[in-house]
């Protein structure tokens, strides 16, 4: 067992510093930052300056042995832009972030497990087939496309829903919508399919043969059996969804961390795109570890192969 | 006997028909059966016979696409064919109830045991959560499992399967029922923890006047637990009749097959005998017996026309030319063997 864990973090390291290397290399072929820090016109030997500030002038893998070396101490440098520390910056966004991803998540369960629970339940019915073209197209539509036809209706036809910025209560529901979708969509799945599994289990026929109602049969029997496997999903998709929502905050404006790293990019600022991206990476990481090391103590079979 | 029987079958069957309804299972064929209270019937038969459908058929609990296409179902001097879905309901865990196979996932893993045991009775009796915990400590007691204020407490994880069994059996007992229909209880028991479970449905069935089915393939469990017998077949019942009457002389070549493949320990031979070939397809019947094929006293008339149930007395019948009284056994052919259903009949050997 512990043998199996040291290997997984070890390889969870090696997939750290993999993503690091990768958007070191990937951010810098982007262009000079330096150019877009410098007065329109300026000389050679401004620019020059510039490099030397910002440490651009040293060879790659000195740049790369630095930013790796204050990463392992929890440094993620100064942003080119602000000159503020990027993890500030990160903090500063980071709650709006969050705020996104809970709505959004609210959002995909109480739209994903209920609707999941009556296509199970009235599996080949029409109720199941409306959830399976739901479901098709959360996967499916890209959610810019999502977003802008949402701006088009609630915005620019009803006058509902403000399309952009933050603030009130009414500016989270269109972007928690687009971004929650996909993961409705992913959770009614599971919840179907993990309700039609458990339907057919010995202890739903013998809470039948009890003779209690269908209700007690599928909301206490069926019900929370099914949820275990989706509040997994869920957990999992929590993280997924604060680190993935770069497109959503674009099309609504969103100050969160998406839109940090979106205006990293567009400034070519180095540091702050690979902040984003490596504590983006190593929540993932992370939470796969987690579940790696859970599986392995539940199921023998995975700690004695380790 | 002239009293009314508790249960009463009459030419019932269940089919299963597929979506498109060009394959029609006949998973249930024309049983006709009836039950007295305080017995207890064996239903013995291969794998695929049609003994869990026919208990489901008596529950009206049958997966979706199976039917109830013909007969009547008559449980104490009321039909449960007619009766609505929310009637059934008010049958099912109170006057019948049920012990599933597989006791070890008959029991929800979320629940306590104390919480599940006293279901049926807050749903059928209303009983508050209190008391119907009390009835749930009552009950653990009864199937003989110690200290049972602290079981009840506990989840199904906790128990092993013998415990998790006699839970089960809790659970079938707890609103009182007058049947019991327990299908293979045991297989998945060790030896002694199966005698231990029969002995105590057996005393059950003493104190509570139970009228016992038992849906077993194990002919040993049928001869220490019930008096009366049926044989499946192929979605027939091929031979009923009282236990002794019929391991000591059975009707049909199929009943002869089973008791001959039971182990003896004063057997001479070296090998058990084995019924050779399969059971034929229940979507698609020979026209006529349904074990001809296999019946190595077939002759030609099993294989054109199907054999009707035959009375024999002292309660008994079966499904078989031989058993047909010298009238009926009109003079087809002679001679044995011929026909389809004559090539693989030769397979049983002593």
């Amino acid at each position: 067992m512990k043998h199996y864990i040291a290997r997984r973090v070890g390889y969870s390291l090696l997939s750290l510093l993999l993503l690091s290397l990768t958007i070191f290399l990937f951010v810098r072929v982007t262009g000079d930052p330096a150019s877009l820090l410098v007065e329109p016109g300026a000389s050679p030997q401004d620019i020059e300056n510039v490099h030397r500030q910002l440490g651009l002038d040293q060879p790659l893998w000195v740049q790369y042995w630095q930013f790796i070396a204050s990463l392992a101490q929890g440094d993620l440098g100064q942003s080119f832009y602000y000159r503020t520390p990027v993890l500030d910056l990160y903090f500063q966004r980071l709650p709006n972030s969050l705020l996104l991803a809970a709505v959004a998540m609210a959002f995909s369960l109480l739209i994903g497990i209920p609707s999941g629970i009556i296509a199970a339940v009235r599996v080949g019915r029409m109720w199941d087939s409306a959830g399976k073209i739901f479901a098709l197209l959360g996967l499916s539509l890209p959610s810019f496309w999502v977003g802008l036809v949402l701006i088009l209706v609630f915005t620019v036809w009803l006058g509902w829903l403000p399309s952009s910025g933050s603030g009130t209560a009414l500016h989270v529901l269109m972007p928690a919508f687009a971004l929650g979708w996909y993961f409705a969509a992913a959770h009614m799945r599971l919840t179907r399919s993990s309700m039609l599994e458990v339907l057919g289990s010995e202890y739903v026929k013998l809470a039948r043969l009890k003779g209690l109602p269908e209700a007690l049969v599928i909301g206490k029997h069926a019900f929370k059996n099914a949820l275990i496997p989706v509040i997994t999903l869920a957990g999992i998709n929590l993280v997924v969804m604060i680190n993935v929502a770069v497109v959503v905050e674009m099309v609504f404006a969103w100050p969160g961390i998406g839109r940090l790293l979106y205006e990293g990019i567009s400034f070519r600022d180095f540091p702050v795109v690979q902040g984003v991206v490596v504590i983006g990476g190593a929540m993932i990481i992370l939470v796969n570890l987690a579940i790696d090391i859970v599986y392995a103590l539940i199921d023998p079979r995975i700690r004695l192969a380790g | 006997m002239t009293a009314e029987p508790l249960l009463s079958l009459e030419n019932l069957s269940t089919h299963y028909v597929s979506q498109q309804g060009s394959r029609v299972v006949r998973a249930v064929d024309d049983v006709t059966l009836s039950l007295n209270a305080g017995e207890s019937l064996g239903i013995v038969g291969e794998s695929g016979s049609g003994k869990t459908t026919l208990a489901l058929t008596i529950l009206r609990l049958l997966p979706p696409a199976a039917r109830i296409v013909s007969g009547r179902l008559v449980f104490d001097g009321e039909d449960l064919r007619t009766k609505s879905d929310s009637e059934m309901r008010r049958v099912r865990g109170k006057r019948i109830a049920m012990v599933l196979q597989d006791p070890m996932a008959s029991l929800n893993p979320l629940f306590s045991i104390g919480d599940q045991v006293g279901e049926p009775i807050r749903v059928h009796e209303g009983a508050s959560r209190a008391s119907a915990w009390q009835r749930a400590v009552g009950l653990l007691k009864s199937v003989r499992i110690a200290s049972p204020e602290m079981r009840v407490r506990q989840y199904p994880h906790e128990m092993s399967g013998g415990m998790r069994q006699r839970i089960v059996g809790a659970i079938g007992i707890s609103c009182g029922p007058r049947l019991l229909i327990a299908d293979e209880p045991t297989t998945s028991l060790d030896l002694t923890i199966q005698a231990q479970y029969l002995d105590l449905l057996r005393d059950l069935q003493r104190r509570h006047a139970l009228t016992l089915i038992f849906i077993t393939h194990n002919l040993g469990i049928v001869a220490r637990m019930c008096n009366r017998l049926a044989v499946m077949y192929a979605g027939r019942v091929v031979e009923q009749g009282p236990v002794a009457r019929i391991f000591n002389a059975p009707a049909h070549p199929y009943t002869q097959a089973l008791l001959g493949s039971l182990p003896r320990m004063s057997d001479e031979r070296e090998r058990l005998t084995a019924i050779e070939g399969q059971p034929p397809d229940l979507a698609s019947l020979p026209p006529g017996c349904a074990f001809a094929a296999r019946c190595p006293m077939a002759f030609a008339r099993c294989a054109a026309e199907a054999p009707p149930e035959f009375t024999l007395g002292e309660g008994r019948t079966a499904r078989c030319w031989l058993a047909a009284p010298a009238t009926a056994r009109a003079p087809l052919s002679a001679h044995a063997v011929g026909g389809e259903g004559g090539a693989h009949a030769e397979g049983i050997g002593g």
